[in-house]
């Protein structure tokens, strides 16, 4: 084990209370990339936390170079090579791209003037972009930058500092296929080049392709370790999870029934020149695929009225109903789960029963005062049908979990009168239990006879919780699927705009 | 609530000291025109209160005082308007002045501090044209001497005016902490958009702040001008809207919105007016005046954001820790 990295022997980490981390350990090794998998609140980010020198382990040695530190320091874990490629990315927008990746460490010139050498900035960052091969150059500013371009500003601000181990926390939870590709030929680059990557995500998918050895973490324990060989989407989930888990996914009870939500001929503003004819029945759920910026989400602003529509028209139940704003669609019960559930779909601060109530306040209050108790007693019943985990509905949503505080969001629509529901990437950031609680939802919403648009990017996640799938390309609806067409390769096929191969359209 | 206690308590201290330096303090006089001033600038504090917790300001106010403090003494004198059509002009007035900047800042997204900035120039600037800067006052008749009865005068020595916060404050405080606007008003302050993605029409919420603030100023310009008897319409009210603001922040608004009580801006107020009280009684220069001030707010504003980080702290890591907890929970309930 002479190439061994970084070792950690025995890290427990205790709160007050609760035991984060319980005598993990683990090692890199030189050039290999380590998967980090395990539910939300697994211990994951604490064992980062440790790596990165913020928190210390209550006990336990840290091995970097076979030298023992009992608890590292954040300037002393850069200095040992470890570095961060954050989810929710540090840049600086308005600075270009060399500042970003030498930002605190500035090289000056002009001696007491101590002004920033712009110059040797962006000559020292330009050949680490070429090795990553980025399509950009250093002087560009970041605010121009997609977010997968972005992540390579972060990664080459950690090839700056000759990282050896590059933590990487769900890379690609906002990168498009495409993207998500590219990053793994970067991950594997980095790992032919000798740096080592410890990769955590919720995609099994990615590390099965791109992970040497798979570390699961399941309430603050190393509950196994997978090698290449033993690497399974099945065994990775028993391990997190603790049982075998049959199906992620619940089939339909009932079959879809007539009526339902009907666009004809919808132009949006993000694609004025395209229309879109889509329906989703009552009863089931309506898989929308597609690449990340093919107006998939532009779709369901524009049918929940946040945005405008310019041509065409909605039909619920064969009546066309005019949608100027959310309150329309509320009204009309067209409700929609939000991409971004910390900014449109919750107001953090305020506790889980007043985001409950919060689209359905008239219905709590008398002569337009609160009837508190009514409130209570609907965020009550909703908390303890969803499951929703936290001490009492007083709670403030900021402290909860992602799953948590997708529930809540649900919990609102769901106290109210749902007609068609549209998730917006309804399990992003969510770990696997969660996901299965979601998906347990949608399909008894489903069941219930409310018509769901499932607008999603987790391949997985599209097949296995879709009765049919609506592809977009650029603006339009490029395809639709039925069950027995349901693969990887047809969605993508329809997702870059091609159409289906003959043969399968038959079938 | 803590804050309002801290507040409270902050207000008895400094009153102790004050009447243990100088028992007039606790004179009756003393006591009841500090009330009567509290009352007066409560008002328009209550206003501004709402204002700030949409996330936003009102700089305005005080020059409305002179545009409308104007208008209204030359409704009564030189117009011969009867009183209560003079006193619904003026608070129209207030509400249209209001609804305009309203209009600005939520059709035309303009930025509050912006809108109101200009306000403030132009309507100082109008009220000085239309006077060509001289002082309007009330001859000897007797102009509106029911509505200066009711402004000005008092009930068992309390001032009218305090009477009239206390009501408001009350009527606001309802408004504000049980009524479904007042739940909109903190939801469109924290998060617009998800008010927004929850079909809260958040134009009309933050439109009504404004509205709200101009028609409190309207009222507060009646108050004011029966206390002072006359209205230069370069001077009056300069720097009033500066006290609301200092009683909003001092009474726990945040100027980033979605945080604030009207218990909170009544007892900020109520310091505000201590301190002054306090440098006259005390015989502290009066060019101190707003030194004190100033001093007090600061060290009020950073105490208060110390504990609240030491909270912040305390509550994160009973989060984490909590977080750390759930699974094992969720764990135990699916094995049974």
């Amino acid at each position: 084990m002479a190439d061994t990295l970084l070792e950690l022997a025995g890290i427990t980490k205790t709160y007050p209370g609760v035991v984060a981390l319980d005598n993990v350990s683990l090692r890199v090794m030189r050039g290999e990339v380590l998967g980090l998998v395990g539910e939300n609140g697994a211990g994951k980010s604490t064992l980062m936390k440790i790596l990165g020198g913020v928190t210390e382990p209550t006990a336990g040695v840290i091995r970097i170079d076979g030298r023992e530190h009992r608890a590292l320091t954040v300037s002393g874990a850069t200095r040992a090579g470890i570095a961060f490629v954050h989810q929710e990315l540090n840049l600086f927008e308005n600075l270009d791209v060399a500042s970003n990746v030498f930002i605190g460490r500035e090289k000056l010139a002009f001696g007491p003037l101590m002004l920033v050498d712009n110059a040797t900035l962006r000559a020292r960052v330009a050949p680490l972009l070429t090795r990553l091969g980025a399509d950009f150059a250093p002087d560009t500013p970041v605010e121009t930058l997609s977010i997968a371009q972005r992540q390579m500003v972060e990664i080459a601000k950690a090839l700056s500092v000759d990282a050896r181990v590059i933590i990487m926390d769900e890379p690609t939870s906002s990168l498009t296929l495409s993207e998500t590709e590219r990053l793994l030929q970067i991950v594997a680059d980095l790992k032919a080049s000798g740096v080592a990557v410890i990769y955590i995500t919720h995609r099994l998918g990615e590390i099965m392709t791109c992970a040497d050895r798979v570390v699961v973490l399941r309430d603050g324990r190393m509950v196994g370790e997978l090698g290449r060989e033993a690497l399974s989407h099945a065994a990775m989930i028993r391990l997190m999870i603790g049982r075998d888990l049959k199906s992620l996914y619940v089939p339909p009870r009932e079959a879809p029934r007539a009526g339902g939500c009907t666009l004809t001929g919808v132009v949006t503003t993000a694609f004025p020149d395209r229309r879109i004819d889509l329906s989703v029945r009552h009863g089931e759920i309506l898989g929308l695929a597609g690449l990340v910026g093919s107006g998939r989400t532009s779709l369901a602003r524009t049918v929940f009225g946040i945005d405008r529509l310019i041509g065409g028209e909605i039909r619920l139940d064969d009546e066309v109903i005019a949608i100027h704003s959310p309150r329309d669609a509320i009204r009309q019960g067209i409700y929609l789960v939000p991409e971004d559930r910390k900014r449109a779909g919750l107001v953090l601060e305020m506790p889980i029963r007043e985001n409950i109530t919060l689209a359905d306040l008239l219905h709590h209050a008398r002569l337009l005062l609160i009837d508190r108790r009514s409130e209570a007693r609907v965020a009550r019943a909703q908390s303890a049908t969803l499951s929703i985990k936290a001490p009492n509905i007083e709670t403030q949503a900021v402290t909860l979990s992602g799953g948590n505080q997708q529930k809540v969001v649900l919990a609102k629509w769901l106290s109210m009168q749902p007609r068609v529901v549209i998730f917006d990437e309804p399990t992003r950031g969510i770990d696997v239990g969660a996901k299965t609680e979601i998906y347990t939802l949608m399909r008894g919403l489903a069941d219930r006879g409310v018509a769901i648009l499932m607008i999603s990017s987790d391949m997985e996640e599209v097949i296995g919780v879709s009765d049919r799938i609506a592809v977009m390309h650029e603006g339009r609806i490029s395809g639709l699927l039925e069950r027995e067409q349901f693969t990887e390769y047809n969605v993508l096929r329809l997702a870059i705009g091609q159409a289906l191969e003959p043969t399968e359209s038959a079938a | 609530m803590r804050k309002e206690l801290g507040l409270f308590l902050l207000l008895i201290v400094v009153s102790a000291i004050t009447a243990a330096i100088n028992p007039l303090f606790l004179s009756g006089v003393n006591l009841l025109d500090m009330a009567n001033l509290i009352g007066m600038f409560g008002v328009f504090s209550i206003g501004e209160g709402f204002t700030i917790i949409t996330g936003g300001i009102d700089l305005s106010i005080g020059s409305m005082f002179a545009l409308l403090g104007v208008v209204f003494v030359d409704l009564l004198t030189e117009y011969q308007v009867a009183w209560p059509l003079a006193l619904l002009a003026i608070i129209a007035g207030g509400l249209v002045l209001g609804a305009l900047q309203a209009f600005l800042i939520t059709r035309l997204k303009m930025q509050p501090f912006i809108v109101t900035l200009c306000g403030l120039l132009i309507y100082r600037g109008a009220a000085r044209y239309y006077t060509t800067d001289s002082s309007r006052g009330f001859g000897y008749g007797d102009e509106a001497d029911t509505l200066r009865t009711l402004a000005a005068g008092h009930v068992y020595g309390v001032p009218n005016t305090f009477i009239f916060l206390v009501v408001l404050a009350v009527v606001m405080g309802v408004l504000l902490h049980r009524s479904v606007y007042g739940r909109y008003l903190y939801a469109v302050g924290k998060n617009e958009e998800a008010a927004r993605f929850s079909g809260i029409r958040s134009n009309l919420v933050i439109a009504g702040a404004y509205v709200l603030s101009g028609g409190l100023a309207a009222i507060s310009t009646v108050l004011l001008v029966f206390y002072t008897n006359s209205v230069s319409p370069s001077s009056f009210g300069n720097f009033y809207e500066l006290y609301a603001i200092a009683a909003a922040v001092l009474g726990g608004c945040s100027l980033r919105g979605g945080e604030g009580s009207i218990l909170g801006i009544v007892l900020g107020t109520a310091l505000l007016q201590v301190l002054q009280n306090l440098v006259n009684i005390l015989g502290i220069p009066s060019s101190l005046n707003f030194a004190v001030m100033g001093t007090v707010i600061l060290l009020g504003v950073l105490t208060d954001q110390q504990l609240q980080a030491r909270r912040k702290l305390a509550a994160a890591t009973a989060g984490s820790a909590r977080a750390a907890a759930a699974p094992a929970l969720a764990q135990r309930g699916q094995q049974t």
